[in-house]
């Protein structure tokens, strides 16, 4: 029964991020502050879906004892570390990459990797 | 030997995490224990030289590596959460102030600078753009430059974070 509400509160959070996200990327104007929406913010949202699954499969395997559950479980929890570190190394060569072609940041108060020649 | 034992470690210990609950030996099947050994002494024969280029093992001491998951779940999940909320508002209001700053790291290892760049990275409103490879310094994209920082060459690290000092705890798992 708490199972059910957590996962059903995680599922909510998780959806909300996601869509402030894709909210994000419609409003921002060039593709750095584009990138905080949908790389950060559906990053969050996509950990508390996998939290919610994480979370069913620890409440099934307490009531059935079924072992399957735990695979699922332990499945999840690397599959959201991964999320994890793929998502900031690549939006990192993103970013770099979109820099280095010449696209430079259009509203923007200060630019010093302009002003620094590698 | 020791880069060999420890590849050897590691892809054990990833192939039980993935096979968990396969059989009733513990949680494991007899049959996935011994294909476990078999591919983890083939992998750690062919990517020892990988895992451990620089032979410099003081990432296997134990304490350290207990330090990254209270890490990951303590100071940097609290600067996450926040950092979204953050973010999420600046989504709904549409108040930016984006821009590109210089922030000095005085991180000495590849494995903190890595650590310190990701971090950053993962924390919605700011993205490492670039790294300078000499002095280990940062440019980090932010959404939201506070008022002043325009003008400052290099931001000191503990800055960008508004609660928990991620530098420090950097500095006590990497280096």
């Amino acid at each position: 029964m708490i199972a059910d509400i957590l996962v059903l509160a995680c599922l909510s959070i998780g959806i909300l991020f996601n869509t402030l996200g894709i909210v994000g990327l419609l409003r921002f104007p060039d593709v750095y502050t584009r990138m905080h929406a949908t790389t950060k913010m559906t990053t969050f949202g996509s950990m508390f879906t996998a939290l919610a699954v994480i979370i069913f499969g620890g409440a099934q395997f307490i009531s059935t004892g079924d072992s399957q559950y735990v695979t699922l479980s332990t499945h999840t929890i690397i599959a959201a570390l991964a999320l994890a570190f793929t998502n900031a190394v690549g939006s990192h060569a993103i970013a770099r990459g979109a820099h280095r072609s010449g696209l430079k940041p259009a509203p923007a108060v200060v630019d010093r990797l302009e002003e620094w020649a590698p | 030997m020791i880069p060999f034992l420890l590849t050897f470690l590691l892809a054990l210990l990833l192939y039980l995490l993935l096979t968990a609950g396969s059989g009733n030996l513990l949680l494991w099947s007899p049959q996935e224990l011994v294909a476990g050994v078999v591919l983890s002494l083939l992998a750690a024969a062919v990517a020892k030289n990988f895992l451990c280029r620089s032979h410099n093992f003081r990432m296997a001491n134990p304490l350290r590596l207990i330090l990254i998951p209270l890490y990951l779940l303590g100071p940097f999940l609290l600067e996450v959460t926040l950092a979204n909320l953050d973010v999420a508002y600046r989504v709904i209001t549409g108040k930016i102030r984006p821009g590109i700053i210089r922030v000095q790291s005085g991180l000495k290892t590849d494995l903190g600078i890595f650590m310190l760049a990701n971090s950053i990275t993962l924390t919605p409103g700011t993205i490492t753009v670039d790294i300078d490879e000499e002095s280990h310094d940062l440019y980090v994209h932010n959404i939201n430059v506070p008022a002043g920082w325009e003008a400052e060459t290099g931001v000191i690290d503990r800055e960008l974070f508004s609660l928990a000092d991620i530098p420090a705890w950097i500095r006590r798992i990497a280096e």
